[in-house]
């Protein structure tokens, strides 16, 4: 049934992949989103879901609470650590000043080195590139390279409706395409499937899954890795999407663990890489500072098993057709907030979903975005927007508690915080003037209040008076909106005088001025 | 010295004795303590919910308040808050740029910079650790979000602590972990809250203490509200408030006295 923000699954080819009356693994959205940047209701009533998932709950408390001590060893260790952060930061808010000469000069330098560059306003235009690409080299799947670019567009959905079948070859990726679900985690995409899950889902839609397959992980990744062989050997293209790409040389390059991106990017005839325009950076020596930072944040291992760097093409070896397909889409939108285009800076590493403790509860699909966690919550609205934000976008900047784990935890030191805040203004008041709220209503008289020693004096007077009627009893229940306090806690017992009244008091009985 | 208590809107209409305990506390260590009448707000929850341009006169009022400071009429600001100190110090001047008044931005600048959290006052400006408090419990200490990372107070509440005779300081598994009070997140996103909070209160009861403290009653009210919804019998104190206690004037429960009779006596 359809939903707001979702479409029916009525596309014959995932009903019949999907649901064979095999033994059920929902997918997780049940629904398919329309947009994959944004989809779902707002986040507060999608967490009340996600939150009574117990074993949801389980998975990522124990999935990052490993790759954060992991993290925390890695980084520790380093003794230039902090530096190397500042490094990033400063490499990063270099590129985005004068981003548009180093994409000009990417063009030139891939060009030069045999490769063609193609420039996408938006996801529209990026997909119809891609599968005119794709229609060219003359195939009708594709293989792919773990990517939250064509993530971000739905490239995939997109070359199915226009008969490509699009096979994800990173591993949990490949659970998240085959159960029908959508990521939700930027690094471990199936961080909300457990082993028993990822063994029914081999079952019912893996058709090469050896019989009688057991819930070993060992035993799934050689189901995988089976499966995944005879898709490599033969594919004629082969998209990625692109961790970094230097403008000085040309050179693109994907960072990853399996190997599988390995297979994509160098047995394929023709490579198709769609990357963000803000993945640009100057030269080649950048990468000694993000070659060190992603692995470590990342992962948290010192170095990843794959880097695969690819400049134009080389004759004999490899791709002999690369087409780069720089993509904006709401990019240079985002640049144009002078505190929110530090959200550009992301390396995709999602340390700040690992750290932050209303992920770690929520779970990735309640950020209703390909994009989720801390991160998500400043980048997706501005990708999107916020002039005439829908209601749902509109609440992610609320998301969090502003504990700042993330802004600790970032290698290029993005303030999400402060971006939060920021984002949380533009939320409420940009573009059109908007129909008056009650909680807009409620933070002017309180300004009007909270300005004043004297105001405030009178407010807290009425606190008090209702501290004489209650007597030290704690109020355990309130009507809405208090009943969004006491739904899970009490009230404090009401003092029966202000601090600034006792003050007041003393300082005429005993003349000290001591309450 | 001569020391203005800003005491914060939470801590005036909600939890005075912690105040009161601030006072005291000072006064014990031979300071002048004042309470600038003018003072309401830092702004921070007009700020942290998206209303910038509101809290504008808001900062405004709290730059008038403790100006003085500036002008040497008094040596420092303390709060018995972190994250209100955090938001002078980082939000402020910040809401006076965007509103396009560059001179209550400096204003705001300068006052934020004699501005501390209490456990800064004493160990970083009066140098003490041990400042002769008795408190005979078990406690933990939750480093709230913004002493922790906003602040850096690092180690500094729990050397006060550690000089409390008779206290006994248990860790607190998950410390560093938010509580899930985010100021109005803990209505807009009450069930994310809520859960957050129980495993904060799951972890309180785990530590064996009597008593959790930390230096910001909006945490500890979130905390506290939590351990009396399930009666776990674990009472919130402030720092202040177990810093402030002596054998003398032992600590109380509010309410048990008035906050002027107790520390006028």
């Amino acid at each position: 049934m359809a939903t707001p923000g979702h479409a029916p699954r009525s596309s014959p080819e995932r009903l019949v992949s999907t649901y064979l009356g095999m033994p059920g693994v929902p997918p997780k959205p049940a629904a398919e989103p329309l947009d994959p940047l944004r989809w779902g209701p707002t986040f507060p009533e999608a967490a009340r879901g996600t939150l009574g998932d117990a074993q949801l709950r389980t998975n990522l408390r124990r999935a990052t609470r490993t790759i954060r001590d992991k993290r925390v060893a890695v980084t520790a260790e380093l003794p230039d650590w902090e530096a190397l952060r500042d490094a990033g930061a400063a490499i990063k808010a270099d590129a985005m000043e004068r981003l548009p000469e180093l994409l000009e000069q990417l063009e030139v330098t891939v060009t030069a080195r045999g490769g063609t560059v193609h420039w996408a306003r938006d996801a529209a235009e990026a997909n119809r590139i891609v599968t005119d690409l794709v229609r060219a080299a003359g195939a009708r799947e594709v293989v792919k390279v773990k990517s939250m670019a064509t993530q971000e567009i739905g490239l995939n959905e997109h070359l199915e409706a226009e008969g490509i079948a699009a096979h994800e070859t990173d591993l949990a990726e490949l659970i998240v395409q085959l159960a029908g679900d959508r990521p939700s985690h930027i690094l471990v995409p199936a961080i909300h499937r457990n082993r028993d899950e990822i063994r029914d889902v081999f079952r019912t839609r893996m058709p090469d899954a050896p019989a009688g397959l057991t819930n070993e992980p060992a035993a799934l990744a050689m189901a995988a890795r089976a499966h995944l062989r005879a898709l490599f050997l033969r594919a004629d293209v082969a998209i990625s999407g692109a961790n970094l790409a230097i403008a000085g040389t040309g050179t693109v390059a994907v960072v990853e663990s399996e190997g599988n991106g390995r297979m994509c990017l160098t047995l394929p005839r023709t490579l198709v890489t769609v990357m963000g325009i803000e993945k640009v950076l100057p030269d080649f020596r950048d990468l000694e500072v993000f070659l060190q930072l992603l692995p470590r944040s990342s992962t948290g291992e010192r170095m990843n098993p794959y880097t695969t760097m690819w400049t134009g093409v080389t004759p004999g070896d490899g791709p002999q057709d690369f087409h780069l397909v720089l993509l904006d889409n709401g990019r240079t939108r985002a640049l144009a907030d002078e505190i929110g285009r530090q959200a550009l800076h992301c390396i995709r590493c999602s340390a700040c979903l690992n750290v932050c403790p209303v992920y770690e509860r929520t779970g990735g699909h309640a950020y209703g975005s390909v994009y989720p966690g801390p991160i998500g919550a400043i980048l997706t609205p501005q990708l999107l927007g916020l002039d005439d934000a829908d209601e749902a976008t509109a609440s992610l900047p609320f998301a969090s508690t502003l504990c700042g784990a993330c802004y600790d935890a970032c290698p290029v030191k993005i303030d999400i915080p402060t971006a939060l805040v920021h984002l949380r203004d533009r939320a409420l008041h940009d573009g059109a003037p908007r129909r008056p709220t009650a909680a807009g209503a409620a933070m002017g008289a309180a300004a009007a209040v909270l300005s004043s020693g004297p105001r405030f004096r009178w407010a807290l007077r009425a606190s008090a008076l209702a501290g004489r009627v209650l007597g030290g009893r704690r109020v355990r229940r309130l009507p809405w909106p208090g009943s969004l306090w006491t739904a899970g806690r009490d009230l404090p017992a009401l003092p029966v005088r202000s601090f600034r009244d006792a003050w007041a008091r003393a300082r005429r009985t005993d003349g000290r001025g001591r309450p | 010295m001569r020391i203005a208590l800003f005491t914060t809107c939470l801590v005036d209409g909600l939890f005075p004795h912690a105040a009161a305990a601030t006072v005291r506390l000072l006064e014990r260590l031979g300071h002048e303590v004042v309470v600038p009448p003018g003072q309401a707000c830092c702004g921070q929850m007009h700020v942290n919910s998206g209303y910038p341009a509101q809290a504008e006169p808001v900062v405004r009022n709290h730059v008038r308040a403790f100006w003085p400071v500036v002008a040497g009429e008094w040596d420092a600001v303390v709060a018995p808050s972190g994250s209100c100190v955090g938001s002078t110090r980082h939000q402020q001047a910040r809401v006076a740029r965007q509103a396009g008044d560059e001179r209550l931005a400096v204003a705001a600048e300068r006052v934020a910079a004699r501005t501390y959290e209490l456990s800064e006052l004493l160990v970083d400006v009066l140098g003490v650790t041990d400042v002769g408090a008795w408190f005979p419990h078990t406690v933990t200490y939750h480093p709230t979000c913004h002493s922790l990372r906003m602040l850096r107070v690092g180690d500094r509440p729990t050397r006060l602590l550690g000089q409390v005779d008779g206290l006994r300081l248990v860790d607190l598994p998950d410390a560093d972990q938010c509580c899930g009070f985010g100021g109005t997140f803990a209505l807009k996103n009450s069930a994310t809250s809520v859960a957050m909070v129980s495993d904060k209160a799951d972890c309180v009861q785990a530590s064996g203490a009597e008593v959790v403290t930390a230096g910001d009653w909006s945490c500890l009210m979130n905390i506290d509200g939590a351990l009396s919804r399930r009666g776990a019998g674990v009472r919130a104190v402030h720092l202040a408030e177990i810093l402030a206690a002596t054998r003398g004037e032992p600590w109380r429960p509010p309410g048990t006295r008035p906050a002027a009779a107790r520390s006028a006596s």
